[in-house]
């Protein structure tokens, strides 16, 4: 059972660092981007396109995607996001959808429909372990990632509440119109959040490479665990992130205990638990809830 | 030459022409005090000075450049702040956080955290302690603190009493003094009549949008802004503004 606890928290690490960019942007920019997990694969693709044809490194690679990602973050921000949200909530949503169809479509037409993986270019790392006491046996990337995790959280909450920008940040997120009253360039600082948080998704999409395989329809399965995770720790809350994050991977490992199938299904009551507490401690109450979900809510 | 000149001014809330061809001029170092009855466009002047309204036609000059199509956060860097009506602070942030941010606009100059701090000295001990959490009074002077931390030339002031208890409004009167005899240049939105002509070198009348009245405080009885404010005076006293 140690064991199982351990595992779920360091794959808990992964949840966390996947759902770390759509939640800075649900709490920043109050998107939703389902573009999400396609970003992801794009980095992974980009990652194994380096190491494949030109023999960088995935690590080293990294030097090139993430700046690139930053831009892509930036752009989309500039031309696409910026622009749809002032069509209202949805519009985001649904351009976001369209990105992520476009970007599994390119990258299909690109690379076919195999699937591939950044392991064989990372040495041992994807397979070396510890040995703890106990038998328990720690994989080193697992470790990593957690790390990376840890640190990206705790670097994203130092940046946003020690530095200038990230004030800047957070006062947009807040209210952009009186952002804009005490000389905050409210564009800019929400193209930075893009950026920055598109390149929390290309380091998620570079561990996804390294720790499984992928393939360019990969993008909806990653949304769907960093949406979970996120949603789990209070979208919004970069620490809420890791809890949940680590949350959804033990009811994952859980559920596998207690049926082989039960990993993802596990996962997904865990999600729908907390979601259902969550309406109902909002102040809908029972009824309410009941009204929601018979389509009856006035 | 005059800090801010306003000329022909007009701002349109959709249908709504709320400022309707408005004209004025403050000096440097001088203090306007901008009266009238609710929805007499004060507001709507206030921010299309400082870029949160874009004005339909007329012109806002400040320090010889011309401000229209001016964003509000550039117009901070110019060296205009604006202290809005409801204090809109960053209620998840701090004191402080609120404080810093000010300072964004990166403008060179004396204001810092300090001495807001020692300006308003009911906000040492809520230093740390999150906007949303203060008083009336308190969240006021973190407003004016944070404006004043942009180091502006003009500093606006939308109704900076509004909601406050008498005595808190004097605090904050005391305070808005010290900044007065500074030089400051401030145009400053006031119910408080009595309040607006003691505090201020200039005053105009605002009615449905116009200016029903402009002149000096010191040569304008209380009597004539309060027939203005009624609209039952539309001439300029005191050979003043426009």
């Amino acid at each position: 059972m140690m064991n199982q606890i351990i595992q779920g928290i360091l794959l808990g690490g992964y949840y966390a660092l996947i759902a770390c960019g759509l939640s800075f942007m649900f709490s920043v920019m109050r998107i939703i981007n389902l573009a999400h997990g396609s970003l992801a694969v794009l980095s992974a693709f980009a990652l194994w396109l380096l190491a494949s044809r030109f023999h960088i490194s995935p690590f080293l690679g990294l030097a090139i995607v993430l700046p690139l990602m930053a831009v892509i973050g930036w752009a989309l921000q500039r031309f696409l996001l910026q622009r749809s949200a002032r069509g209202g909530a949805l519009l985001p949503i649904l351009t976001t959808f369209g990105l992520a169809i476009v970007i599994d479509n390119v990258l299909f037409e690109q690379f076919g429909a195999d699937t591939r993986s950044l392991a064989p270019y990372i040495g041992s790392l994807s397979y070396a372990s510890w040995e703890w006491p106990g038998s328990i046996y720690v994989g080193k990337l697992a470790v990593i990632i957690f790390v990376t995790a840890v640190v990206l959280l705790g670097g994203l909450q130092l940046f946003l509440t020690r530095t200038s920008l990230g004030r800047s940040i957070r006062a947009t997120s807040e209210d952009p119109d009186t952002a804009g009253l005490v000389g905050v360039d409210a564009r800019r600082a929400m193209a930075t959040a893009a950026a920055i948080a598109m390149v929390t998704v290309g380091l998620a999409g570079a561990f996804l490479g390294m720790r499984a395989t992928f393939d360019p329809y990969a993008g909806a399965t990653q949304l769907l665990f960093a949406f979970e995770a996120a949603v789990i720790g209070g979208a919004g809350s970069l620490w809420g992130t890791l809890i949940g994050g680590i949350m959804l991977a033990l009811a994952q490992t859980l559920g596998a205990t207690v049926h082989p199938q039960g990993f993802l299904i596990g996962g997904h009551v865990a999600f729908l638990i907390v979601l259902f507490i969550r309406l109902y401690t909002s102040g809908l109450g029972l009824g309410g809830l009941l009204r929601l979900s018979t389509g009856k809510a006035s | 030459m005059s800090l801010l000149s306003v000329e022909d001014l007009v701002v349109r809330h959709g249908l709504l022409q709320a400022v309707r061809g408005v004209s004025f001029s403050v000096e440097h170092g001088e203090t306007l005090a901008l009266v009238g009855a609710n929805g007499a466009g004060k507001t709507t002047l206030l921010r299309a000075i400082a870029g949160a309204h874009q004005a339909a036609s007329g012109r806002v000059v400040f320090d010889g450049a011309d401000l229209s199509g001016v964003p509000s956060h550039e117009r901070v860097r110019k060296g205009v702040a604006l202290v809005p009506e409801g204090r809109r602070l960053f209620v998840q942030m701090t004191v402080e956080e609120n404080l810093l941010l000010g300072r964004t606009a990166g403008r060179p100059g004396d204001w810092s955290v300090e001495r807001v701090l020692e300006t308003f000295p009911n906000l040492k001990p809520r230093r740390h302690a999150k906007a949303g959490h203060l008083s009336g009074g308190e969240q006021q002077a973190t407003a004016i603190g944070r404006a004043l931390m942009s180091n502006p030339d003009l500093l606006l002031l939308d109704e900076v009493s509004l909601g406050l208890s008498p005595l808190v409004v004097d605090r904050v009167y005391a305070s808005l003094q010290g900044l007065i005899s500074s030089g400051t240049t401030i145009i400053l939105v006031e119910q408080d009549l009595n309040r607006a002509l003691s505090v201020s070198d200039k005053v105009i009348c605002m009615l449905e949008g116009r200016i029903a009245l402009a002149g000096d405080s010191k040569n304008v009885s209380r009597d004539e802004v309060t027939k203005a404010y009624f609209g039952l005076h539309r001439k300029s006293a005191g050979g003043v503004p426009a």
